[in-house]
């Protein structure tokens, strides 16, 4: 119990008339990878963001880092996001700044390194994502998908996180760049930050990095376990999803 | 009707809200400082000749007009303190506060409109940053230092332009102008109008930076955010200004 980073429970959430989670619950231990998967609207994002406080349940508990979440304040939700990382489906950089200030952004909003020790750190960080110091000075306009997918990882390394959710990690990427994001998840989880909520419909990527796969249908988790005993599910409803997603 | 009371409803709760969040994170670190600097460059500087250009012709076509209709009743003399008294207590600071309100108003809400529907303000909440203090409070900074000034150089220009044109075109004396101007407007007919200007700023940047926050929809709904700024911020500036009026009338007459 103690070591859950996470606990969620019966958790339901619409918008407007559209009932997106109903009672979901599940719970995340420390160093363990959970793969949310589910079809395009079934909620896998809504969750991540319930997770991460960007927006409130309509009922239900969020348990993060040990304390109830659903009714803090955007102020007092700051502290609980600085000890996680959000990757986002579109990367979400920061548009009119460069990769380098992208990465260094929580370096200069959280600590007080001066530029030297931040650069250092910037340039380390895109090295765990596989990327060098070449792209330090350019836009996110100038990146491909891949890049940007990586640099969006690097910049939520920066706060040094302790837990990572990725929102459809490899989402738009090509087979090769699918599998190398794969990879770097993989190793994130063997080294910098060992626990995480990866929301994907690429089972490719669930086999690869899941400890416990869930299958989000119809608002609740219809299967909810390893990932052998998942794709193992006599449900219909998620023998019918897995088949889609194999095709 | 419903849905319209709705929206309005939520529109004004939303601009309350917003205006509560900025009065609690009025505090900001030193660093953000050089962000509020910028603004002041962004809104002020870019802005200045948007303003003084509007202000020396609304000085000049006002004192003109006044000039040929007060001849009428032979009160041309009398045009000097009246174009003051306007210029100073209402077209300074409403022409700046809508044109320049419109445009730096728009830009804000195009802005964060833009990093709403591309998720960047969500990436600033999740890496741990207050957005309101990041992102709304040094352009409310901003625009109290901003606005007043521009107000002070318009006031200045719209006057300096009704003499020139009196001077110009009926051919009034210089000196007996400025004494009679300066014989009847007193400090508080100024100051009413720099301070109107105070609450206009806030205005105008609350409203651009809420209709940023919350742009939903997209590029057409970043378009709709923005267009609507234009409308909310001239609206506001035009009924605030009436109930500003009022109670500087009320406080100080």
């Amino acid at each position: 119990m103690a070591d859950h980073i996470v606990e969620v429970r019966g958790l339901w959430k619409s918008f407007d008339t559209v009932e997106v989670l109903r009672g979901v619950s599940f719970t995340l231990s420390k160093g363990e990878t959970l793969v949310i998967m589910g079809g395009s609207g079934s909620g896998k994002t809504v969750m991540l963001r319930l997770v991460a406080g960007l927006i409130g349940p309509d009922a239900g508990t969020i348990r993060v880092f040990g304390r109830n979440i659903e009714h803090l304040s955007e102020e007092e939700l700051l502290p609980i996001r600085r000890r996680l990382g959000y990757v986002f489906q579109a990367a979400a950089l920061f548009d009119s700044l460069s990769v380098r200030e992208n990465v260094a952004y929580p370096l200069r909003e959280h600590t007080r390194l001066d530029d030297r020790e931040i650069e250092v750190r910037v340039v380390r960080n895109l090295r765990l994502v596989g990327l060098g110091p070449e792209v330090l000075p350019l836009l996110p306009a100038e990146l491909s998908g891949g890049m940007k997918k990586r640099v969006g990882i690097a910049r939520a390394l920066s706060v040094e996180p302790e837990m990572l959710l990725f929102d459809e990690p490899t989402a738009g990427l090509d087979p090769t760049n699918s599998k190398l994001v794969a990879e770097l998840i993989e190793e994130l989880h063997g080294g910098v930050c060992d626990t995480a909520i990866v929301v994907t419909h690429d089972l490719e990527l669930a086999k690869t990095v899941a400890d416990r796969v869930a299958v989000l249908i119809d608002g609740r988790f219809a299967a909810l376990g390893p990932v052998a005993a998942v794709l193992a599910s006599d449900h219909p409803a998620v023998q019918a999803f897995l088949a889609g997603e194999a095709r | 009707m419903d849905a319209y009371l709705r929206r309005a409803t939520i529109w004004y709760g939303g601009v309350g809200l917003l205006t509560g969040r900025v009065c609690r994170s009025l505090a900001l670190p030193p660093k953000y400082f050089r962000v509020v600097v910028r603004e002041v460059e962004v809104m002020g500087v870019q802005s200045l000749g948007v303003a003084l250009i509007a202000a020396v012709f609304t000085g000049m076509v006002f004192t003109i007009q006044s000039a040929v209709n007060m001849a009428r009743f032979g009160a041309e003399s009398y045009v000097g303190p009246i174009a003051a008294l306007a210029i100073l207590r209402e077209l300074g600071p409403v022409l700046t506060a809508i044109l320049v309100g419109g445009k730096v108003a728009s830009g804000i809400t195009a802005e964060l409109g833009s990093m709403k529907v591309t998720e960047q303000i969500d990436a600033l909440r999740t890496l741990g940053v207050n957005y309101i203090k990041r992102l709304v409070v040094p352009r409310v900074l901003a625009a109290l230092v901003v606005f007043p000034l521009l107000t002070v150089l318009a006031d200045a220009v719209g006057v300096l332009g009704g003499m020139v044109i009196m001077f110009a075109e009926r051919g009034a004396d210089v000196w007996a102008y400025w004494n009679i101007t300066t014989y009847w407007v007193v400090p508080k007919d100024f100051l009413t109008g720099v301070g109107k200007s105070v609450f206009f700023g806030a205005v105008v940047t609350l409203i651009g930076c809420y209709n940023g926050l919350s742009t939903e929809g997209g590029t057409e709904g970043l378009g709709r955010a923005t267009t609507a700024t234009v409308v909310h911020v001239t609206m506001g500036v035009i009924v605030s200004d009436f109930f500003l009026t009022k109670l500087f009338l009320t406080l100080f007459y």
